[in-house]
């Protein structure tokens, strides 16, 4: 087993998901099955190998300091699923 | 010939002689969705007003001397580019009534050149899939053969090009998501090389991965949409400062002094005799069209299926992490604590593809496992790119089937995730790369369903790769026909 059904459920939580007993008896299977066909890329040797994080690498994307416009607070709003016209409103944290 | 069968280049010719309006033009692509899409299910919405609104404006701008080759043409757009006013829901619940406050650039783009958009098409929810069957409103079916699947993830895309509803659609292709659902779906369908098209607007999912490109019925169609929204793009950083191209002047000629690469890796086990047919009918007709053949190797081909799936989930669980239910989306409303809000609203607005994708590249993320899955996978891709640099010395395009089989009927790989990630192992390998991949019919299968063909070329060598592709089209000359959408 690649991993085990705790391991799915704390994976779930990292990822801020509640899953069913059925789904994660589900999901359990599932991905043990895809993790074992990952683990394919260990009968690869890449030590020394640097990682790839893009297609060609791009760096220092600078650009002038400048004020341009932007949307207005209405605009930022109004895709707000709770919202007082101010601000977005959230469950209190503290 | 009704104005809805006209290529671009054909309603652009009728409409620049003054046979025709956008209008009119317009009027009978809305007329078509009217009488098919009850059976395509491409279209998740469509705007009839405003796509009018944009005709005439599109008249008018025609009248005055100023078209641009897509003034006035209707086309179809994924669900996952923000339109500005129009909702974009990405095929999930979670955006089900997002209205975005900007315009992607592609679609900025569009407009400028005085395009009308006739509506949003469907996919797979935020792009994870391969064959639509994942958007939680619409499956689109494969307009050669209802029942059977158009493609993923941007099923609607090509399904609504296929269909005759429009001629050109935007897509988007993270392993395959352009090229697939093309081939599946008998059109042409590009994935530029990555940073050439402004990913601005665009829903994210694997953002090393991503890029946008047109799905069209030809090659002609194809390179004029690409000329309209390639380009360097201040609003995305991973955006190439490459000089932009022509690519309808690649359309020319024949290809002596072209060397076209056969991977043999990607003619394996698994791959449909009908498909390793249409394929090599299409080596022979770039053979006659002057090119040199030549068997090259890309060694860790069989690799990529696994590199893909923890790569794209693993950015995947990063991007899709700010459906937080805060500032856009969908929010169980219910609740009272925050982690409750998060949890609840994740839960309940993602749908199980997701769900998986998000899981596995959390877990390939996560304090332990980072060396053994993620870096171990970016490391691959390393020796990926290189195997392709090295194909690349050898020839100037690649030549390849795109799909291993042609399109399969709803539902019969939807219970198996790993056999439909499987699916896409000739694809992948592009975005990987970040090299540009374009699928183009070939034939057909013997049961009526179309077959593509794939050529991949060197970074930033769309040049060859439409030159290559217009020779593959014009020399396999297939008989005109049309999706006898019953």
């Amino acid at each position: 087993m690649k991993i085990t059904k705790e391991e799915v459920e704390r994976v779930a939580h990292l990822s801020r998901l509640n899953l069913s007993v059925q789904e994660v008896e589900t999901m359990t299977g599932q991905l043990d099955t895809i993790l074992s066909y990952v683990a394919k890329l260990d009968e690869l040797d890449t030590t020394g190998v640097p990682a790839m994080t893009h297609a060609f690498s791009v760096s220092n994307v600078f650009r002038e300091d400048r004020v341009t416009d932007s949307l207005t607070r209405k605009e930022a709003l109004a895709n707000g699923p709770c919202q007082n016209g101010e601000a977005f409103v959230v469950p209190r944290i503290i | 010939m009704n104005p809805y069968e006209l290529t671009i280049a054909q309603a652009n010719r009728q409409l620049a002689a003054g046979n025709l309006s956008s209008r009119e033009l317009t009027q009978s692509c809305l007329e078509r969705i009217e009488a098919v899409d009850d059976k395509v299910k491409a279209f998740l919405v469509v705007t009839p007003e405003q796509a009018l609104v944009q005709a005439d404006e599109a008249d008018t701008i025609r009248a005055r001397g100023d078209a641009q080759p897509l003034c006035g043409i209707p086309l179809s757009v994924k669900d996952l580019l923000c339109t500005k006013g129009i909702v974009t829901t990405c095929g999930s619940r979670m955006l089900e009534h997002f209205v975005p406050p900007y315009d992607a650039t592609v679609i900025e783009k569009l407009k400028g050149q005085g395009a009308v958009i006739l509506g949003k098409v469907a996919m797979d929810e935020f792009a994870m899939g391969s064959t639509s069957e994942n958007c939680a409103f619409r499956v689109p079916e494969n307009p050669w053969k209802l029942g059977f699947v158009s493609g993923g993830s941007s099923g609607g895309s090509a399904a609504s090009v296929a269909a005759l509803e429009c001629p050109g659609s935007l897509g988007s292709d993270t392993g395959g998501s352009i090229r697939q659902p093309a081939s599946l779906c008998g059109i042409v369908g590009i994935k530029p090389t990555y940073g050439l098209v402004s990913r601005y607007g665009l829903v994210a999912f694997a953002s090393s991965l991503d890029q946008i490109g047109p799905l069209t019925r030809d090659v002609t169609d194809c390179a004029l949409m690409m000329n309209a929204i390639s380009g360097y793009d201040p609003k995305d950083s991973t955006s190439a400062r490459q000089e932009v191209s022509d690519y309808s002047s690649s359309l020319i000629g024949g290809l002596q002094g072209m060397r076209v690469g056969v991977p043999r890796e990607y003619f394996g086990e698994g791959l449909d005799p009908e498909v390793r047919e249409v394929v090599a009918h299409g080596i022979d007709v770039l053979r006659d069209a002057g090119a040199e053949i030549t068997e090259v190797s890309l060694p860790r081909t069989d690799y990529c299926v696994a590199v893909y799936y923890l790569i794209a989930t693993a950015e995947a669980s990063s991007n899709l992490a700010r459906y937080d239910g805060v500032s856009y989306g969908f929010r169980d409303l219910e609740v009272k604590t925050l982690m409750e809000m998060y949890k609840e609203t994740r839960s309940q607005g993602f749908g199980t593809e997701v769900k998986r994708r998000i899981l596995i590249g959390t877990y390939a993320l996560s304090a332990g496992y980072y060396d053994a899955y993620y870096k171990k996978a970016s490391q691959v891709r390393t020796l990926i790119l290189g195997d392709f640099n090295r194909a690349f010395e050898q020839c100037d395009v690649l030549i390849s089937p795109v799909v291993p089989t042609p399109a399969w009927k709803l539902g019969e790989k939807a219970d198996n995730p790993l056999a439909m990630y499987l699916s896409d192992v000739l694809t992948i390998s592009a975005n990987l790369g970040g090299i540009p991949g374009i699928s183009v019919p070939g034939g057909f299968s013997r049961d009526g369903l179309p077959i593509g063909i794939q050529l991949q070329g060197a970074h930033f060598r769309e040049d060859s790769l439409f030159k290559v592709a217009y020779n593959l089209e014009r020399g396999l000359n297939l008989p005109p026909q049309r999706p006898g959408i019953a």
